[in-house]
C-alpha cells in the first residue's frame, strides 16, 4: 500500500503547530497503525529528521497510552479498538490519512501527537477510591456476596482504560463518560456505597475545574470508546450526583 | 566467589514470617513523618508498596515513565491471580500453593520466600475486594475461580481476561487516596537514570523529566526498585514497548547483584510473528488452556497442505490430529506448566508440523469446549436433543462470556474468527524470573535499596506458574516490603532530610549527563531500533528456548561487538533538553546491550537444564529438562565489574527442608 499522511507537528506546548505531509510506501495490511508510524519514523531518522512523537506503550489495547485522531475519529475508523490495535487492512492503497492529537482544552499538546491527560489523574485523586487501609485483616472476601449482574456491571465500568477518546470525540470536550465510569464502578458495589456521596461530588467538582465541557447527551463518546463504556454510566452518575446534592 | 546469606529467619517454615514480623524493628508513627522513601515503578509491586508506605505515614515519591501510574505494564496481565483460599473445597491449602510454586519453579526458588508468598496470598484477595476490585462472581454472589497450568486445583481469581488491569487500578486507587492526602508525590513521565549512594547507603536517584529533559536530584532514606522485568532484551516480547531494565541495571552497576538472569519465561500461547515490521507480541492468556486443546496435524503432508493454504484445519479428521500435550503428559494435558508447553510446541514445529506460513505456529482449538458447553446449556434449558446450530450458538455464548475480550483481540490482530477456526499460537518471551538479588527482607546487596515484584528474583525459581506474577507483585508491595523496610528505617529516625547538594549527587548527575550528551552528539547513521532488533535476534536464536555452550559463547561475543558498534554508529535525533523518545530508547537499549551479555554468560555457566533454562546438552531421553541438583542447586548472583563478561559469581545455596526435591513430572 502507498499512503499519504498528513500529520500534526508541534515542537512543544508553547510553539505553534501545523500539518505536514509525508508519503509512505510498502505498508502491509497486517501492520498495526502504530507499526506503520514506526516505519515512517525509521525513514525520518535515516534522513536525519526528527521522528513523529506519539504516546504508546503496551500495544495490546489495555494501557490506554495511545491516542490519535485518525481522519477525524479517535482511534480511527474501526470500532472497539485502540489505535495500537487498528490494522492497516482497514485502509486502501492510495488513501490520504489525516493524523492529529486528541484536541481538548484540558488536554494540552506536549509535542506533535502527544497530549497531557493528567487532568484524568486529578479527577481520580479527588475520589476515585475506597478508603481502606492495607491491613491484611479486612473481612474475608466472600463475606459480602455481590449479585453477579452488579459485579459484572461494575466490571464493565471499570474496564475504562482512561485513554481520553470520549473527550476527543465530544464536541464539548466533556469528560462525563470517563468520570461516570469510575463513579459507577464503586456505586454498583456494596463496598463503595459508604463514601458514595462525597465521591461523586468531589469528582464532578474536579472534572469541572479541569476545564472539560458539559454533556449534551449526543452519545459520540460511547460510539468512539474503544472499550464500549456505556452511556448508562452517565445516567447513573447524574442520579448519584442529584441524590448527593440533595443530601449535601 | 562468596556465599550469600538470604537472612531468612530460623524456625519452622510455617512460623517464619509471623516470627520475623514480631522480631523486626518498627518505626514510631511520629517518626515515619520524617522519613522519605522513593519508589521507582508504579505497577502492582510499586503501586501497592507506595500506597501502603504512605498509609503508614512515610513520605513517598513515586516515579514512572508513563504519563500515569495506571499505565504500568501490570495492566496487561490477563488471566488471574492465585490465592490459597480453598473456596472450591478441592483440597487447596497454603502448603499446596507453596509446593506447586516450588515444583513449578523446578526447585530453584527460595523456600522461605515462597512459603510467605503462599501465606499472604489470601490477604491479597480480601484486600482487593475491600478496595472495590470487581472480580468475577458466580450467580450466588461469591467469587469464581478457574484453573491454571501446573496445578490440580482451582485457585485462580479473575476479572474476565483483564485481571491485571483491575488489580492495578485497585493499587492505583489506593495511591490516589494517598496523593489526595499529600503523602505521595507522583513524578510521572520521569525516568530513573542512576542511583545515588551516600556513605554506603542508597540515598536517592537521578531522574530525567521526560517532558522537559531536565535532570532532577531526589533524595530519600530508602529506594525501592519495582520496575518489572527485562524481557525486551529480546526486542520482541509481550512486554510493553517502554518496559526496560534500566533502573535495575543502574543499581546493578552501583553494587546490587543480579541473580539468575538466564531464567526467562517463554510463554506458550502468543499470537505468532507476522512479519519484519512487528514491534511487539501479544499474549493470549493461559486461561484459554482451560478450554482450548492444542494440536498440530499428525501427518507432515497435512501440515504442508495447511501451510500452502490448500487445507483448512477444520477439515482435518480427529484421528489426523496430534494433541501432543495430551499425548505426552496425560495427567496435566493442556495444563502443563509454561516452559513444558513452549518446548513441546517448538519440538513439533522444528520437526515440520507447524501450521502457519512461517511454520512456527500450532493450533489452540475450542471446538470441543463449544460443543461440551453448548450441550450442557441446552440441557439446562430443557432441550435434551439440540441441533448442531443450537448447541453451537449456546456454546459460543459461554466461550464469549469467559474469554470474549481475548477472542476479539485475536480477531482484530489476525483477521480470523477464532470461534469458527482454531487460533494459531506460538511461544514468545513473556516474563523474567531472574532479577535483582534480594534477601528475605527484599533488600538488595546495597543497604537501603530494595527490589520488589518482577524486578527481583526470589519467588519463581526457573519457571513461573500462571497467575503467580500478580500474586507476587501485590504480596511484595502490600504485605512484605512495608514491614521489612521498617527494620532498616528504624535506624534512620534521627538522620533528618538528606541533602542533594553533595558530591555523590553531583557525581551521579554528571555521569548521567555525560551519557546523554554522548548519545545526542554521536554522529552515527543507524537508528536505535536497528541495534535493538539485532540484539533481539541474537538473544532469540542463541539464548532463547533452547541453548547450547557453543551458541552461548557466540552470543556473548556477538553482543559485545554489537555494543561497541552501537556506541560508534547509533544516531539519536533531537536534543536532550526536551521531549525525545529516541533518546529514552537509546538509554534503555544501551543497558540491554550489557544485560544481554550477562544473560548469556549466566546461561553458559549453568550446566544443567531447569525450568525455562534448557541446555541441549542436558536432557533426558524423552527430551525433558535434566537438572543437576548436586552442582547447581544455587542462585547465581552476579557482581558488576565493568565488562559483563568480567562479572563475578556469588552463590546462594538453596536448601529444601520442607519439600522433597524430585524430578518434576507432569506425565
Amino acid at each position: 500500500m502507498n499512503l499519504t499522511l498528513k500529520i500534526w507537528r508541534q515542537k512543544d506546548a508553547q510553539s505553534k503547530g501545523s500539518m505536514q505531509t509525508y508519503s509512505i510506501s510498502g505498508v502491509e495490511g497486517d501492520m498495526s497503525f502504530l507499526e506503520m508510524l514506526d516505519v515512517l519514523n525509521t525513514e525520518l531518522i535515516d534522513k536525519g529528521e526528527e521522528p513523529v512523537v506519539f504516546d504508546h506503550d503496551c500495544r495490546e489495547g489495555i494501557c490506554g497510552s495511545c491516542s490519535l485522531m485518525i481522519n477525524g475519529e479517535p482511534h480511527g475508523p474501526d470500532r472497539l479498538v485502540t489505535t495500537c490495535q487498528l490494522h492497516m487492512r482497514k485502509f486502501n492503497d492510495g488513501d490520504t490519512i489525516v493524523i492529529e492529537p486528541f484536541r481538548a482544552k484540558a488536554f494540552p499538546v506536549i509535542k506533535d501527537l502527544m497530549v497531557d491527560r493528567s487532568a484524568f489523574d486529578r479527577i481520580q485523586h479527588a475520589g476515585g477510591y475506597i478508603s481502606v487501609n492495607t491491613s491484611g485483616n479486612t473481612i474475608d472476601a466472600n463475606a459480602i456476596p455481590v449479585e453477579k449482574v452488579d459485579a459484572d456491571a461494575s466490571f464493565m465500568a471499570a474496564a475504562c482504560i482512561g485513554c481520553g477518546a470520549c473527550v476527543a470525540a465530544c464536541k464539548n470536550a466533556s469528560a462525563m463518560l470517563f468520570t461516570s465510569a469510575k463513579v459507577s464502578q464503586f456505586a454498583l458495589l456494596p463496598q463503595g456505597k459508604v463514601e458514595a456521596t462525597r465521591r461523586v461530588l468531589n469528582m464532578v467538582e474536579q472534572m469541572d475545574k479541569e476545564g472539560f465541557g458539559n454533556c449534551t447527551n449526543t452519545g459520540a463518546c460511547e460510539v468512539e470508546c474503544p472499550k464500549g463504556i456505556s452511556l448508562e454510566n452517565i445516567a447513573r452518575m447524574n442520579r448519584e450526583y442529584l441524590a448527593a446534592s440533595v443530601k449535601g | 566467589m562468596s556465599v550469600l546469606n538470604s537472612n531468612a529467619p530460623a524456625g519452622p517454615l510455617a512460623d517464619k514470617w509471623t516470627k520475623h514480623k514480631n522480631d523486626i524493628d518498627l518505626v514510631n508513627p511520629a517518626n515515619k513523618r520524617n522519613i522519605d522513601v522513593i519508589v521507582v515503578g508504579t505497577g502492582l509491586a510499586g503501586g501497592s508498596a507506595a500506597a501502603t508506605l504512605a498509609e503508614l505515614g512515610y513520605n513517598v515519591k513515586t516515579f514512572c515513565y508513563q504519563d500515569s501510574p495506571r499505565r504500568a505494564h501490570s495492566i496487561a496481565a490477563q488471566g488471574g491471580i492465585n490465592a490459597a483460599k480453598n473456596y472450591q473445597g478441592d483440597g487447596d491449602s497454603t502448603y499446596r500453593l507453596f509446593y506447586d510454586t516450588i515444583k513449578g519453579g523446578d526447585y530453584r526458588s527460595r523456600e522461605a520466600n515462597v512459603y510467605r508468598l503462599a501465606e499472604v496470598s489470601s490477604n491479597i484477595i480480601d484486600q482487593c475486594v475491600a478496595q472495590g476490585v470487581p472480580f468475577a462472581r458466580e450467580y450466588g454472589g461469591l467469587l469464581d475461580n478457574r484453573s491454571f497450568g501446573g496445578v490440580l486445583v482451582s485457585r485462580t481469581f479473575y476479572a474476565k481476561g483483564q485481571t491485571g488491569q483491575q488489580l492495578l487500578l485497585g493499587a492505583y486507587s489506593a495511591m490516589n487516596r494517598q496523593i489526595n492526602r499529600g503523602k505521595i508525590k507522583a513524578f510521572n513521565r520521569h525516568e530513573m537514570l542512576d542511583l545515588v549512594i551516600v556513605g554506603g547507603k542508597a540515598r536517592g536517584i537521578i531522574a530525567r523529566n521526560l517532558v522537559t529533559g531536565e535532570l532532577e536530584r531526589h533524595s530519600a532514606h530508602a529506594v525501592v526498585i519495582a520496575t518489572g522485568g527485562y524481557g525486551n532484551v529480546f526486542y520482541l516480547s509481550t512486554n510493553a514497548m517502554g518496559s526496560n531494565v534500566t533502573a535495575s541495571w543502574k543499581i546493578h552497576r552501583r553494587g546490587a547483584y543480579f541473580a539468575n538472569p538466564c531464567f526467562t519465561q517463554i510463554h506458550p500461547t502468543c499470537i505468532p510473528v507476522s512479519g519484519d515490521h512487528q514491534s511487539k507480541l501479544t499474549l493470549m492468556s493461559e486461561s484459554l488452556r482451560n478450554d482450548g486443546r492444542i494440536w498440530v496435524p499428525a501427518k507432515k503432508e497435512d501440515a504442508e497442505a495447511i501451510r500452502a493454504g490448500k487445507l483448512k484445519p477444520t477439515e482435518l479428521k480427529e484421528e489426523d490430529r496430534d494433541y501432543y500435550l495430551e499425548r505426552r503428559y496425560p495427567s496435566f494435558g493442556n495444563l502443563v506448566p509454561r516452559d513444558v508447553a513452549s518446548r513441546a510446541a517448538k519440538e513439533r514445529c522444528d520437526a515440520g508440523f507447524g501450521v502457519n506460513k512461517t511454520g512456527e505456529a500450532v493450533y489452540l482449538d475450542f471446538a470441543a469446549a463449544i460443543e461440551r458447553y453448548g450441550k450442557e446449556q441446552a440441557a439446562i434449558q430443557g432441550n435434551h436433543n439440540p441441533t448442531k446450530e443450537e448447541w453451537l450458538a449456546l456454546g459460543e455464548k459461554v466461550i464469549e462470556t469467559k474469554y470474549g475480550n481475548l477472542f476479539q483481540m485475536y480477531e482484530k490482530i489476525v483477521d480470523e474468527n477464532p470461534y469458527k477456526t482454531p487460533m494459531m499460537i506460538y511461544p514468545a518471551v513473556h516474563y523474567t524470573m531472574g532479577g535483582i538479588w534480594v534477601d528475605y527482607n527484599l533488600q538488595t546487596t546495597i543497604p537501603g535499596c530494595y527490589a520488589a515484584g518482577e524486578a527481583n528474583f526470589s519467588d519463581h525459581g526457573a519457571n513461573r506458574l500462571g497467575a503467580s506474577a500478580l500474586m507476587q507483585g501485590l504480596a511484595d508491595g502490600y504485605f512484605v516490603l512495608p514491614y521489612t523496610i521498617g527494620d532498616y528505617l528504624a535506624d534512620d529516625i534521627r538522620t533528618g532530610p538528606i541533602s542533594t547538594e553533595t558530591p555523590e549527587f553531583e557525581e551521579a548527575e554528571n555521569n548521567v549527563r555525560t551519557t546523554l550528551e554522548k548519545l545526542v552528539n554521536n554522529n552515527g547513521t543507524k537508528s536505535v531500533d536497528y541495534f535493538h532488533k539485532r540484539l533481539g535476534k541474537i538473544m532469540w536464536n542463541e539464548v532463547g528456548m533452547s541453548r547450547n555452550a557453543e551458541g552461548l559463547k557466540k552470543a556473548m561475543a556477538d553482543i559485545k561487538a554489537l555494543r561497541e558498534e552501537f556506541w560508534k554508529e547509533v544516531r539519536v535525533p533531537g536534543e536532550m533538553d526536551s521531549m525525545n523518545p529516541e533518546l529514552e530508547k537509546a538509554m534503555r537499549v544501551a543497558d540491554f546491550l550489557e544485560l544481554g551479555e550477562l544473560f548469556a554468560k549466566d546461561a553458559l555457566d549453568r550446566n544443567e537444564s531447569c525450568g525455562g533454562h534448557f541446555r541441549e546438552e542436558y536432557q533426558t531421553e524423552e527430551g525433558e529438562a535434566l537438572r543437576d541438583d548436586e552442582n547447581y542447586m544455587y542462585v547465581a548472583a552476579w557482581e558488576y565489574k565493568g565488562e559483563p563478561a568480567d562479572a563475578v559469581l556469588h552463590k546462594e545455596s538453596l536448601d529444601y527442608d520442607n519439600i522433597e526435591v524430585k524430578t518434576r513430572s507432569y506425565k
